[in-house]
């Protein structure tokens, strides 16, 4: 058996038995890629994420909700911080990651290409979005890999604090006045199909989930996760007062699980594709942010260069 | 026994944190760095959270129905009494920086008086505060410093923004009526006392930014009494939006 054979067997073995692989550990080429592009994807969906909800930081309605939200949004970019930390310990640069994102190569969760219209929609995300959002990275935390799986602990936990913020932040609203009802039912009408969206395309349609499985990157398939939530939410939603845009929702004694309409998969796929409400805006956004910061970076190397230089004067 | 000149006071105390707290939060999420964009929303969130202190305390003092939200959000724009350095646009990132080290460098001394403030209130905040603004102060110092003396570019930014900054710092010195009693109550703090240090202190970062002194004179500025840059109007049509939008809710 030759040398690479016996390290694949030992890579596999590994996993199998529930070993976490290290960035020094040997690994196949092809886990390092789906690692890096997977973490990186997260990464972004951090701070890409960071801009609809951004949208609300100057206009929320009270000094303890614009608190909450800046805390919110920081978190998100404290996120976006350890997921390109962690992808970084697979050879690639967060120069390398931002740029792929702004060319377009690298994508990010689909969900934050939709606008944030109201302040009800700070409520909804956190509860909504946030709450999908949880269901994978709980999932992730067993992920083979050291680094993500130790940085989605550390996720989760300020993910499920995020959550009930917004599930608060609707439950004021629904105990509040007319409008204010009407504001938190029209926010889940919109964002209540995209969520479910999250979760990826639908079994059938979603190619890789063996090799996936295999690696314990994914340890269980887009459509377990999407029941998982929908089993969740739904009593939430009649808890708040909510009611969730499709008919078809329906517990079923006999599956023990709450039945669901069809996802629009045509919506779907388009906004994946760029053709979204906001995805020119998101990815704008974030060029904008990067080329108006260059000289701002580059200031600050030269003067660190100068910095060095001064010291080694000092010490010459 | 009338405390207007208390309330007032604590207006201006909170207006200056909240308006720059204001003018950074519009910058969450478009840092030129990851670790910059968490920094300065750190220190708008420091700058809030005082706002609060300064504002509960002063709806305590106003009493009735008043509240810190109805004191941050329900003033028109003449009843708004920050100092126009703090509503000034982040035009670019130099325009922050320098706006922030020019506030931060008063801030600090202003906070080191009121930690003497016989008001007790008053007194809490500015310790409390304190931990927070030695903070900002040295972020923006060492931005100041980086900024001044890193490339050509930079450099001619940040000369760009000090001189268009400068010439609102003197307006922190020209006591109003309400600081003059305030001080004479021994609550409020000399503002006399902290202008040499001020000036000493400034003039000492700028030089190590490599920066030029402006030789302009100070602008007429009197946001203190409530008379503000054409900025504060949309500043607060944003800011106010919800409130007035949808009167008399609870969020």
């Amino acid at each position: 058996m030759n040398e690479l054979n016996l390290n694949e067997q030992n890579f596999q073995a590994n996993i199998d038995a529930g070993k976490r692989i290290e960035p020094r550990d040997w690994m196949p080429e092809k886990y390092r890629k789906t690692h890096i592009r997977q973490i990186s994807q997260h990464a972004h969906s951090e701070i890409v994420g960071m801009l609809p909800e951004g949208n609300w930081i100057t206009r929320a309605p009270s000094l303890k909700r614009k608190c909450t939200l800046l805390a919110k949004v920081q978190d998100e970019a404290g996120h976006g911080l350890y997921l390109y930390s962690a992808a970084e310990t697979l050879g690639i640069s967060r120069d390398e990651m931002f740029e792929q994102l702004h060319t377009g190569k690298a994508k990010y969760s689909s969900i934050f290409n939709y606008p944030t219209l109201s302040w009800a929609d700070m409520g909804t995300i956190g509860w909504l979005v946030d709450g999908a959002a949880i269901i994978n990275q709980v999932m992730l935390t067993r992920t083979s890999f050291g680094p993500y799986a130790r940085a989605m602990v550390r996720i989760c936990k300020e993910e499920s604090f995020h959550q009930r913020q917004g599930f608060e932040i609707l439950m004021n609203l629904m105990r509040g006045t007319d409008i204010q009802k009407e504001m938190a039912q029209e926010s889940v009408n919109r964002f209540w199909w995209p969520s479910l969206m999250m979760f990826g395309p639908a079994d059938k349609d979603s190619p890789n989930t063996e090799q996936s499985v295999k690696w314990k990157i994914k340890l269980k398939t887009n459509d377990e996760l999407r029941q998982r939530f929908v089993d969740i939410i739904v009593p939430q939603a009649e808890f708040l007062g909510i009611t969730l845009p499709d008919p078809e929702i329906k517990w079923n004694e006999e599956r023990g699980h709450y039945d669901f309409g069809e996802i629009d998969w045509e919506e779907f796929w388009n906004v994946v594709k760029g053709n979204g409400p906001c995805n020119k805006e998101r990815v704008k956004a974030r060029v904008d942010a990067w080329e108006e910061g260059a000289w701002f970076r580059d200031a600050a190397l030269a003067y660190s260069e100068k910095q060095k230089g001064t010291k080694r004067e000092e010490r010459a | 026994m009338d405390n207007s000149n208390l309330f007032n006071y604590l207006l201006m105390l909170g207006d200056n944190s909240m308006i720059l707290g204001h003018r950074l939060s519009e910058l969450c999420g478009h840092g030129p760095t990851l670790e910059t964009d968490i920094a300065l929303t750190n220190i708008s969130l420091d700058l809030f959270g005082q706002v609060r202190s300064y504002f509960q305390y002063a709806a305590k003092i106003q009493g009735g129905d008043s509240s810190e939200d109805k004191i941050a959000f329900l003033r028109y724009e003449n009843q708004y009494r920050n100092v126009l350095l703090v509503e000034q646009a982040n035009d670019d990132l130099a325009h922050v920086f320098t706006r922030q080290f020019l506030f931060d460098s008063f801030h600090k001394l202003l906070l080191e008086e009121l930690k003497e403030s016989k008001d007790e209130q008053i007194q809490a905040i500015a310790i409390k505060s304190l931990k927070e603004v030695d903070y900002h102060l040295r972020f923006s110092s060492q931005w100041m410093r980086r900024l001044g003396d890193g490339t050509e570019e930079s450099h001619a930014r940040m000369q760009a923004a000090l001189n268009h900054l400068y010439p609102f710092v003197e307006e922190f010195f020209r006591m109003t009526e309400v600081e003059k009693s305030m001080m004479e109550e021994g609550i409020g703090a000399d503002l006399a006392k902290i202008r040499e240090i001020y000036y000493t202190n400034i003039h000492q970062v700028i030089v190590e930014a490599t920066l030029q002194l402006p030789e302009t004179k100070p602008r007429q500025a009197e946001g203190k009494i409530g008379r503000h840059s054409e900025q504060l109007g949309f500043i607060l049509s944003d800011f106010q939006y919800m409130q007035r939008a949808y009167p008399n809710m609870a969020w």
